[in-house]
């Protein structure tokens, strides 16, 4: 990848970012946490990754991306909103009564939004049936889904994760983004889920180990993701939950809470003076 | 109606997916490990690229389905009422129910007729369940000439369905090629000082008892009501109207089933009408042989006559 490309994927990603903090505050509630820190990989999963036509949200062989962790769904609609689905400024409607930008994602809703996600857990499974149904019907779109390290304490992750492996599903990529944070505190005190790479790999996947902000990395994974046969592909990837504000960074408090009028000022601060520096470049 | 074929409806339910997967190549079913049971096996044999099993993991099960839907498929997806209902619910609800999916969930196994495994398997809440996720459709057909047709009415209908099917063998008292609408019930003997309105297996149990009254003077109306939600208000109604007196008959819970559907449409339309249901009251079932436990459970045509007798 270029340094130049890099560029505008940051650039990309810090536009995210700031979707995200408009959104949450303009909804005085909502996920900032998870959404920051997943910023890179939405960025890159609908600018550089992903198969699809803003022009036509709906065309049959599209790429699948499916949100597990439906609470970061401003990322989702900050990436969806830059790429053209709908306007950037309707961010502000998140949460409100009227607005199709519902606090989970709402498929019937939403345009780009390919399921309807929030409950944790059942993305990945309605992921796979994706994945399986397009093996199953020859089409030849790739199915991605994204999970939060907390999620898959859920059983049904790991049902999910059986199904992929038993139908072979090669055209099927689980990112789990590792930022070791949810609600009740880190995940190694919550729940301990141990090496989750390793997890998967016993499941029957392959394995990607990254820098959830390294875009070469991403880069790397996905042309491995491509090129493995006959056997689903996972992507384990440590990030910084919060990353770009820097009172948010690692920090359980912002999993689930809204900056308000002063903190939402210094998180654009912070973004913007990011956004020139990234522009100058 | 001497000489009465019997057959369970989970066996019509496997016949008529494989009848369908011959019409319609984007039919396809998904299986937890009870192929045999469920008798999606029958369509398995015709179909195997087009059957999925996916283990005993019905959650997962009930997502992948939805999922699968959005890409043009038409899946059944298929358990035990226990699971698929029960298990399962809040996949049901979020992942097929709330994005309004085309997905079929064939459950079989419903009710206290599960017999010998007893409780732990007997669900009569399935359509509790199922009847409050908004725009499911719950169908629960009474024999298995009915069953087929509404396997095929789900199939043609777009968006979710829940389907109950029994275990046992039943008198199949419907002729071939009966016509089958999603939402209308269907009057089976005309009577205007008792109506007797009833689902599943217990329609069958409603005609006996209609005899039975009969023969002490009582002109019982017999409404088979397959499709629980959404409701024939209408016909309820108007047996409310012209026969004053309503007994439910369901294999289910007196709680959230039929029997409650029924006593909200008529109490909220004024029509001053006696209302009973005969269900399951509130109680577990147990092992049994399942002809004696529906008995036992007050499941029978003796205790609708009583019912309706009484009221």
């Amino acid at each position: 990848m270029t340094k130049a490309e890099k560029t505008d994927l940051a650039i990309k990603a810090t536009k995210i970012r700031m979707a995200i903090v408009e959104g949450t505050h303009a909804a005085k509630c909502g996920h900032p946490g998870g959404s920051l820190g997943a910023a890179d990989m939405f960025a890159y999963l609908y600018f550089k990754e992903l198969n699809i036509d803003p022009a036509d949200p709906k065309k049959p062989d599209r790429d699948r991306f499916v949100l597990s962790k439906g609470h970061t769904a401003p990322g989702l609609y900050g990436a969806l909103a830059l790429r053209g689905f709908f306007p950037v400024e309707d961010i502000k409607t998140l949460r409100q009564i009227g607005s199709y930008l519902q606090g989970h994602p709402n498929m019937t809703l939403t345009p780009g939004v390919d399921m309807s996600t929030g409950s944790l857990g059942q993305g990945i499974s309605a992921a796979a049936g994706m994945a399986l149904a397009a093996k199953h019907t020859g089409n030849p779109c790739r199915v991605y889904t994204l999970l939060g390290d907390g999620e898959i304490e859920e059983g049904e992750v790991w049902e999910a994760m059986m199904f992929a492996a038993n139908y072979k599903l090669d055209n099927f990529v689980a990112i789990v983004d590792k930022n070791g944070l949810q609600i009740d505190g880190p995940t190694a005190e919550v729940m301990d889920s141990g090496d989750i790479a390793g997890k998967m790999r016993a499941f029957g996947f392959e394995v990607a180990e990254i820098d959830g902000h390294d875009f070469d990395e991403m880069e790397a994974a996905f042309k491995k993701a491509r090129e493995t046969k006959g056997k689903p592909f996972g992507i384990v990837m440590r990030t910084v939950k919060g990353l770009g504000v820097s009172y948010m960074e690692n920090s359980v408090d912002w999993h689930g809470k809204a900056p308000n009028d002063a903190e939402y000022e210094t998180a654009m601060n912070e973004l913007n003076a990011k956004l020139a520096k990234l522009e100058a470049m | 109606m001497a000489e009465v074929k019997k057959m369970a409806t989970r066996d019509a339910y496997g016949q008529a997916l494989a009848e369908l997967g011959e019409e319609h190549e984007n039919l396809v079913v998904f299986e937890a490990d009870l192929a045999a049971a469920t008798k999606t096996g029958v369509f398995r044999k015709k179909f195997p690229e087009r059957h999925f099993e996916c283990g005993i993991a019905e959650g997962n099960m009930m997502a992948v389905a939805a999922g699968a839907s959005t890409m043009g498929l038409v899946p059944f997806a298929s358990s035990f009422a226990m699971f698929a209902a029960g298990r399962a619910f809040e996949q049901v609800r979020n992942s097929i129910g709330y994005p309004h999916m085309n997905v079929k969930i064939g459950a079989t196994h419903g009710g206290i007729s599960v017999g010998e495994d007893g409780a732990s398997h007997q669900c009569c809440e399935d359509f509790a369940l199922m009847r409050s996720i908004p725009g499911m459709v719950v169908l629960c057909p009474s024999d298995a000439v009915e069953a087929r047709a509404a396997v095929r009415a789900a199939y043609e209908y777009v968006g979710p369905v829940y389907l109950r099917f029994g275990r046992l063998a039943i008198p199949v008292f419907h002729d071939e090629g009966m016509s089958f609408e999603i939402g209308k019930g269907e009057t089976l003997a005309e009577g205007d000082d008792v109506a007797i309105i009833a689902t599943g297996l217990m329609v069958y149990e409603a005609l006996q008892a209609a005899e039975q009254l009969k023969a002490g003077g009582i002109n019982a109306r017999v409404i088979n009501m397959c499709t629980i939600k959404p409701l024939d208000t209408e016909l309820v109604l108007k047996a409310a109207r012209e026969c004053g007196k309503i007994v439910t008959a369901e294999e289910h819970s007196i709680i959230g089933g039929l029997g409650e559907a029924v006593c909200a449409a008529v109490a909220e339309s004024g029509i001053p009408c006696k209302v009973k249901r005969v269900g399951v009251n509130d109680e577990f079932g147990h092992s049994g042989p399942a002809v004696p436990l529906l008995k036992q459970f007050g499941l029978s045509a003796e205790n609708i006559a009583k019912v309706a007798a009484e009221l």
